[in-house]
């Protein structure tokens, strides 16, 4: 592993140099409204990378600023709230080797023990509910009270998800009446590694929605946030390392779609990758340079408040028949 | 239905004059007299057509192809080429008949029809069997004991879901996708048509076929038993041609599902084709499959199913099991056992009931597997073939054995097509697994051992799409065929079939 595991992206004590650029009167919205004069000064947050279980910044060194949602809606951004790592190729390829390592061991942990796991986050992300309102509310220019909504939906999706881990194969699996002695059957495999272009707007319901189908089925996952509302995403991340979802199961990269998408599309060691977060003009060009391996993509738009139907799971099994001879 | 087992010659034997010559080591060998099926029973027009819209017609410009016998390289017929205009046609047709008939349709009703053509296929399984061994070149036993009752038997399988499917686990009324454009393979011709059609009927779609230019005739005998099974026109449209013609159908604007069987290369290049289009893809692609020998495996059963894995069909399996990986301790004695049978296997007339290796289907597919057998040779692997008379016309290859081969040889990584098995060797269950998926392709494996515990530990860490233990190359329509990673995605047969042609 390149780097401790840590609990925590909280590194406060390494100054970044992007950081200190940071101008100090535009406080990050995303923290607690600031306090009367003399109160005490916040502390605040880098938001990193999060890949094989660590919280690298990137490689590359760089940043990107990343503002909250204008209160008007009208489109345009507004107030910064802090500098996202920007994720390099380097930093993608270094999340698929992770995801890689890691997937063997997560799908083959038992179906009862990746449901306990994935359990384990629901808790977790309901402890930090408000958290998670106060990002999704600037990130999303919500009001507080949908903000709340859209997080205990998305929590609520994650149970539902968590719950499929131990059933999922008996739903897509089969015994097959074959004209011959043997017993035959059929069960559902994770594809392997999946990236996913999580969905640009929705930045933790629809990243939940197109998350955790991906694992929950045994996979590992490397996701590209959202790019202009990648902070839920972090915080997300925070959590996973603290729920014993084992480290290179999921991984987060935040930065530029545009930069990163071609790199996951063209990569040889990816099985598959949801492109649903991907600007509409980029698919086809994405899609065709999947192709070249032949990766599973998946492509579909949805309403995130409607209820997900399995379709995103199934999108990310391989059917294996067994045939097993019978005989005294 | 139909088995894939090759039988086991009883007593050893050898030789007829075309055949093998080596006399055994327990010196019985027995002589078999010729014992062809007639190809009396079956009527070859000179010329065929194009059909569509329920009736047979030349190509739009007038083009055709012939299609030899690939044993003889004689004409067996002309066949039209169709261009774009009869590919437009065929579409126009389809989506006529899947907006005004066959998605309207009731489903038991199409299950009726699908019954039907089950039913006939059965009852001219000796013409089509006979007639895909003329075009095929494969052995007539294949033919008659494989290719046509299954293909019957996928037809029978479908029909029954056709009135079935809210219970198919996709929600309570699934819908069908609409026009089905399918592009297949030479190795199964029949087989590979009827995996294609009976799901896609049985689910309300309508297809276009498109059979492959070396082995268009029993498509062609399909389309007239689809016409005597009273089938709408549309419902069933079958377009001849090459390359050109799949890619005419691939690329057509108005087709809402491509489903492909072939070679990984042309899956690649479709798959970009239908990138950023809503047009559905299933494909059936190549494969290098490891057929895994345990030491405490029955030695003359596996060395039945190494045969059967590798030599049915002449090796033109997409799942063959290309790749022998035997247990260090029992390499010797499987190896030499197995070349003691590959010189019983009678190589020769495809349409003798006694030929165990038929024609390799064409020129170009003899000159790929001599080149990359060739491959083998230069990079240092050691091959064997048993002494073996190839007839002089048509195109043979025998029974070829490599040893001494690694993992980086080209004959360990690619797909060959042909009967030219190499032979790895490992230690321990892991080394096993880890050779196993040492490849981008994920299609197909077997595994010989007498422990139970030990196939279904095996069988969970290959990453294949087909697993057969204590067997090989064994195919029921109830049973879902398809292949991880390189080797495609979707499922044919079973209930899993059913996915691939219907909005789910």
């Amino acid at each position: 592993m390149a780097w401790p595991r840590t609990s925590m992206s909280d590194h406060a004590q390494v100054e970044h140099a992007s950081t200190e650029q940071a101008p100090a009167e535009r406080a990050p919205a995303a923290q607690a409204p600031a306090e009367p004069a003399g109160a005490r000064l916040d502390v605040r947050k880098t938001y990193k990378l999060f890949i094989g279980g660590a919280f690298p910044r990137s490689e590359s060194g760089r940043s990107y600023p990343v503002s909250a949602a204008s209160a008007d809606g009208d489109g345009e951004r507004g107030d910064l709230l802090a500098f996202a790592a920007q994720g390099s190729r380097k930093d993608l390829r270094d999340a698929v080797v992770a995801a890689r390592r890691a997937q063997p061991g997560w799908s083959g942990a038992t179906a009862y023990n990746r449901g306990q796991v994935l359990y384990r986050v629901a808790e977790i992300l309901e402890g930090r509910a408000a958290q998670f309102a106060a990002e999704v509310a600037v990130a999303e220019g919500l009001t507080p009270a949908k903000a709340a909504a859209t997080v205990a939906q998305a929590i609520d999706r994650w149970v539902w998800y968590a719950g499929w881990s131990d059933k999922v194969a008996q739903v897509a699996g089969a015994a097959n009446p074959v004209a011959g002695p043997y017993f035959n059957f059929s069960v559902p495999e994770p594809t392997g590694v999946v990236v996913t272009i999580a969905p640009p707007d929705s930045s933790l319901l629809g990243l939940v929605s197109v998350l955790a189908p991906v694992i929950v089925t045994g996979n590992a996952v490397v996701v590209i946030a959202s790019e202009e509302r990648p902070l839920p995403a972090v915080v997300l991340a925070e959590v996973l390392a603290t729920s014993d979802v084992p480290p290179g199961v999921v991984n987060i990269l935040t930065g530029r779609t545009a930069e990163l998408a071609p790199v996951a599309a063209a990569h040889t060691d990816v099985n598959a990758i949801d492109l649903t977060g991907a600007p509409a003009a980029d698919r086809a060009p994405l899609e065709r340079a999947a192709a070249a391996n032949l990766k599973r993509t998946v492509c579909a738009d949805e309403d995130w408040d409607d209820p997900p139907g399995i379709r995103r799971m199934m999108a990310m099994l391989e059917i294996k028949t067994v045939w097993h001879p019978m005989g005294s | 239905m139909g088995s894939g087992t090759m039988k086991s010659a009883e007593p050893a034997v050898a030789a007829d004059p075309d055949g093998p010559a080596d006399p055994q080591a327990d010196g019985l060998v027995w002589e078999y007299a010729p014992a062809p099926e007639s190809r009396d029973v079956v009527t070859i027009e000179p010329e065929y057509g194009l059909f569509i819209d329920g009736a047979f017609s030349p190509a739009a410009a007038g083009q055709t192809f012939e299609t030899v016998n690939p044993a003889t390289e004689e004409r067996l017929a002309l066949v039209a080429e169709a261009g774009q205009a009869d590919t437009d046609r065929a579409i126009a047709a389809a989506r006529r008949a899947y907006e005004r008939v066959w998605a309207p349709m009731p489903g038991r009703e199409r299950a009726k029809y699908l019954y039907r053509i089950a039913r006939i296929l059965q009852e001219r399984a000796r013409e089509f069997a006979v007639l895909e061994s003329l075009d095929n070149g494969k052995p007539i036993r294949e033919s008659r004991d494989v290719d046509i009752p299954l293909a019957a038997a996928h037809f029978f399988y479908y029909a029954g879901w056709a009135d079935k499917l809210p219970y198919a686990g996709f929600g309570q009324d699934p819908r069908p996708l609409g026009v089905a454009g399918q592009v297949i393979p030479w190795n199964f011709p029949l087989l590979m048509a009827a995996w294609k059609l009976a799901p896609a009927l049985a689910a309300g779609n309508t297809c276009v076929l498109k059979p492959a230019e070396t082995t268009p005739l029993t498509a062609l005998l399909l389309a007239k038993v689809c016409q005597q099974a009273g089938l709408p026109p549309g419902v069933v449209n079958i377009i001849t041609g090459a390359g050109e013609t799949g890619s005419a159908l691939v690329r057509h604007q108005d087709v809402d599902k491509i489903a492909f069987t072939g070679s990984t290369e042309v899956g690649k290049q479709i798959a970009a084709v239908v990138a950023g289009t809503t047009t559905k893809l299933t494909l059936e692609l190549g494969g290098k499959a490891a057929n895994i020998v345990f030491d405490d495996a029955p030695v003359e059963q596996a060395v039945e199913g190494i045969v059967n894995g590798i030599f049915f069909n002449q090796g033109h399996v997409c799942c063959a099991g290309s790749r022998l990986l035997v247990q260090e301790s029992v390499a010797d004695i499987v190896t030499d056992r197995l070349k003691r049978r590959l010189a019983t296997l009678r190589l020769g007339d495809p349409l003798d009931k006694n030929t165990d290796i038929g024609a390799i289907n064409s020129r170009q597919q003899l000159d790929k597997i001599t080149r990359l057998s060739q491959a083998g040779d230069s990079e240092g692997a050691e091959r064997w073939s048993p002494p073996c008379r190839l007839p002089e016309r048509g195109f043979w290859f025998p029974p070829t054995l490599f040893t001494g081969v690694s993992q980086s040889h080209r004959i360990a990584r690619e797909e060959i097509f042909g009967p030219v098995l190499s032979v790895l060797t490992f230690r321990t269950p892991e080394e096993a697994v880890a050779k196993a998926n040492n490849t981008p392709y994920g299609l197909s494996a077997g595994i010989w051992t007498e422990k139970g515990s030990r196939i279904l530990w095996v069988a969970q860490r290959l990453r294949a799409g087909v697993v057969w233990a204590n067997t090989y190359n064994r195919f029921d329509p109830a049973s879902p065929f398809g292949g991880y990673q390189e080797s495609g995605y979707g499922r044919e047969g079973g209930r899993h079939g059913l996915a691939a042609y219907l909005d789910v």
